[in-house]
């Protein structure tokens, strides 16, 4: 009997650093199990962040800052966390990250912490981080809750981006803030004779819900999900 | 073990001093790169009224060779020290804080704009205004002539209005509409300056008192014409007693 568990036990050691297994936790997240379209987590910060790009990847990059570190030490400290408290200490350690994130946004990039210590503040309910910690980090190791929280960080990441790309593009008729329809001609003296009317809808978080919408309904035709 | 309260309390307490420790930390840390994020983001402001900012320009330095400032009170009057009796630093003064007190024990700073060049001479004022959008407070500065009476330029900055609607007063396109407008008629009466509803007016309704204003953002247009008119209001006893003093010589 002892002998098998060792077995076991080096399998698991011998395991790859990028084996099929983790790879999976990575990609999963993408798209088969993306925590906005599938688990419909985070649908808060999706619809408020996303009327521009640039914020909207300032965020990108702050949400996955705190869910892969969040995961990580929540998955180092997962022996030592007492049950019965385990949910108030996941909030403490995501709390801690973000309230870096901000103080450092604060510090380095004025900008961008003016217009989005709101949102960012808002990290701490966002229900992707807290649902990976209780349910990935609590029980995994701490390479493998990199991984996982990397998966979902990015599948949150790219979701949010494509919201913010089309939102920009018929809401302000720009690209990061670069004017697109007036480079191609749409102005009053330019070839087309016309300004690009703005299409107010899509400033409003009710334009996210009619983007989000789109994107989960071509996503599930294709992958052919449906809700059990 | 792990479920014992002494455990459990033991526990939370390491983790608070840990976690508080680090954030307390961060915070000394940063402190004085944040304060000089806040300081450059103010000054840049007040010289984005008067003038345009190169890209990559050191905006600090050129403010201290650009602009001199001064704190006034509800009278006009240049004061000092606050009511504490602690000295008073234009640039440091809190407007959003001001703007909670009643207006007649507010500190009002203005700041002077000396030419790009740096002259002898004052080629323009600079006002800090502050008020209410529409879900949250706006504020900005306003250039004025000499003689407090026409403006020269505006910046506008918000806390919560509306993305592509209300937010739109801090775009340059927005904000030089200010330019050129007059706060007197012809008859020396007070008016201020309106923002108008709706946007594309008529010329004809685009006088030198109104100003085209934002679709879908009239709450927001109204909160800045409303700040606009408080103010002028508050920093007139200034610019009259300057008028009253180049009459007497």
């Amino acid at each position: 009997m002892s002998t098998e568990t060792v077995e076991k036990k080096e399998v698991k050691e011998s395991e790859s650093l990028l084996s099929k297994r983790r790879k999976n936790l990575v990609k999963d997240p993408l798209s088969d199990d993306n925590p906005i379209t599938i688990q419909v987590l985070g649908i808060c910060s999706a619809l408020a962040v996303t009327t521009q790009m640039k914020p909207t990847m300032v965020m990108s990059i702050a949400v996955i800052f705190v869910i892969v570190f969040s995961n990580l030490t929540i998955s180092l400290m997962r022996k030592l966390v007492p049950g019965r408290v385990r949910i108030i200490v996941q909030l403490a350690v995501i709390a801690t990250l973000v309230t870096l994130v901000n103080e450092v946004l604060k510090a380095f990039a004025f900008d961008m912490y003016k217009e989005l210590s709101v949102f960012v503040g808002l990290i701490i309910t966002n229900c992707i981080v807290m649902g990976r910690l209780e349910a990935f980090a609590m029980g995994n190791k701490p390479y493998d809750s990199v991984l996982d929280g990397l998966g979902s960080g990015l599948g949150y990441a790219w979701i949010i981006l494509a919201v913010a790309f089309f939102r920009e593009l018929f809401g302000s008729g720009a690209i990061f803030g670069f004017k697109v329809f007036e480079a191609i001609g749409f102005t009053a003296d330019g070839w087309i004779g016309l300004d690009y009317q703005a299409n107010g809808l899509m400033v409003t978080p009710v334009g996210a819900f009619f983007i989000l919408g789109l994107i989960i309904w071509v996503q599930r035709n294709k992958t052919g999900y449906v809700e059990h | 073990m792990r479920q014992s309260n002494l455990y459990v309390i033991l526990f939370s307490a390491i983790l608070t001093i840990v976690l508080g420790g680090l954030l307390a930390a961060t915070s000394v840390g940063l402190g004085p790169i944040q304060a000089k994020s806040v300081e450059l983001d103010t000054k840049g402001q007040i010289l984005a009224a008067v003038m345009e900012v190169p890209e990559g320009a050191d905006v600090l330095a050129l403010y201290d060779k650009v602009i001199k400032s001064e704190v006034l009170n509800y009278k006009g009057e240049t004061v000092t020290t606050d009511a504490d009796g602690n000295k008073v630093v234009a640039e440091k003064v809190e407007i959003g804080k001001q703007f909670k007190k009643p207006a007649e024990d507010r500190l009002y700073p203005i700041f002077k704009f000396y030419g790009e060049e740096a002259t002898d001479e004052i080629k323009s004022y600079i006002l800090p205004v502050y008020g209410n959008g529409l879900w949250d407070n706006i504020w900005g500065y306003i250039a004025l002539n000499t003689k407090g009476t026409e403006i020269e330029g505006a910046v506008f900055a918000h806390a919560g209005e509306t993305p592509g609607l209300g937010a739109r007063i801090t775009s340059e396109e927005v904000q030089s509409r200010f330019a050129g407008k007059e706060l007197y008629n012809e008859q020396g009466e007070f008016v201020s300056v309106e923002m108008l509803k709706g946007e594309n007016n008529p010329p004809s309704k685009l006088d030198e008192h109104h100003v085209d204003g934002m679709s879908g953002a009239t709450l927001t247009g109204n909160g800045v014409t409303d700040m606009l008119r408080n103010y002028f209001k508050y920093y007139q006893p200034y610019f009259n007693k300057k008028e009253g003093a180049t009459a007497a010589l």
